[in-house]
């Protein structure tokens, strides 16, 4: 399990790759990824930049929690979760989850878990800066950090 | 004597002007409800604030330690 909370921005593919090349060789049969990226429209405004705020220490324990709980719950080799902070545009990648597992099954199931409870859990905030100059912060994705987020939050 | 440091992000950063402070209180021990109504003049917490005492989530009745370092942001929204 690896979790990297990172400003700079990354490229998804290359991360998957050079995480996949250092795992041993044979044991998994494939990797599931979901990789966040930023829109530029949310609640009807046009959007053209956003700055993401966190704390640093909760949100990699929580991430990392989150993982191993994955971990407990399904057969799977190994995960890689990329989160930024900072400011970040359209089209910019914002998170990865990558899960590295024997059959595929329990790679989407670790991978919709991970993502879902990441959104739940780990302290980070949006805030948006519109087209007209306006920054507002993002509402919420979750009002429970116990609970899941459902895949359309 | 119970020292502890407080943080606040995001929007309730902006709200209470300040993104941190040192709280000494007076006495053993003190919940979190009661930290939060001494720092702003005695307002209860709303509704929608979370809080956590050494990065984990907890409620407004925990009772607070010598050092711990508390915290309250409004609901996450990452990923």
């Amino acid at each position: 399990m690896k979790v990297i909370v990172q400003q700079e921005s990354f490229a998804p593919g290359q991360v998957i790759q050079t995480f996949q090349d250092a795992l041993p060789r044979g044991k998994h049969g494939g990797v599931v990824s979901f990789v966040g990226t930023m829109r530029d429209f949310n609640d009807g405004e046009d959007v053209v930049s956003m700055t993401l705020e966190h704390y640093p220490g909760m949100t990699e324990k929580h991430i990392e929690q989150v993982c191993a709980e994955a971990a407990e719950r399904w057969d799977i080799v190994d995960s890689l979760v990329v989160h930024r902070y900072g400011e970040m545009f359209p089209n910019d990648a914002i998170v990865l989850v990558a899960v590295w597992s024997a059959h595929r099954a329990n790679a989407f199931d670790a991978c919709r878990f991970i993502i879902n409870y990441l959104k739940a859990r780990a302290p980070f905030w949006k805030c948006e800066t519109t087209t007209a100059g306006e920054k507002r912060w993002v509402e919420h994705n979750s009002k429970d950090p116990k609970a899941e987020v459902s895949d359309s939050e | 004597m119970v020292n502890i440091s407080i943080k606040y992000f995001a929007s309730l950063r902006d709200r209470m002007g300040r993104a941190d402070e040192a709280l000494e209180l007076d006495g053993d021990s003190a919940t979190v409800s009661e930290v939060w109504a001494k720092v702003t003049d005695g307002q209860s917490i709303p509704d929608s604030t979370l809080i956590s005492v050494n990065m984990e989530y907890t409620d407004a009745d925990t009772v607070l330690k010598d050092g711990d370092e508390l915290a309250f942001f409004p609901p996450v929204t990452g990923g």
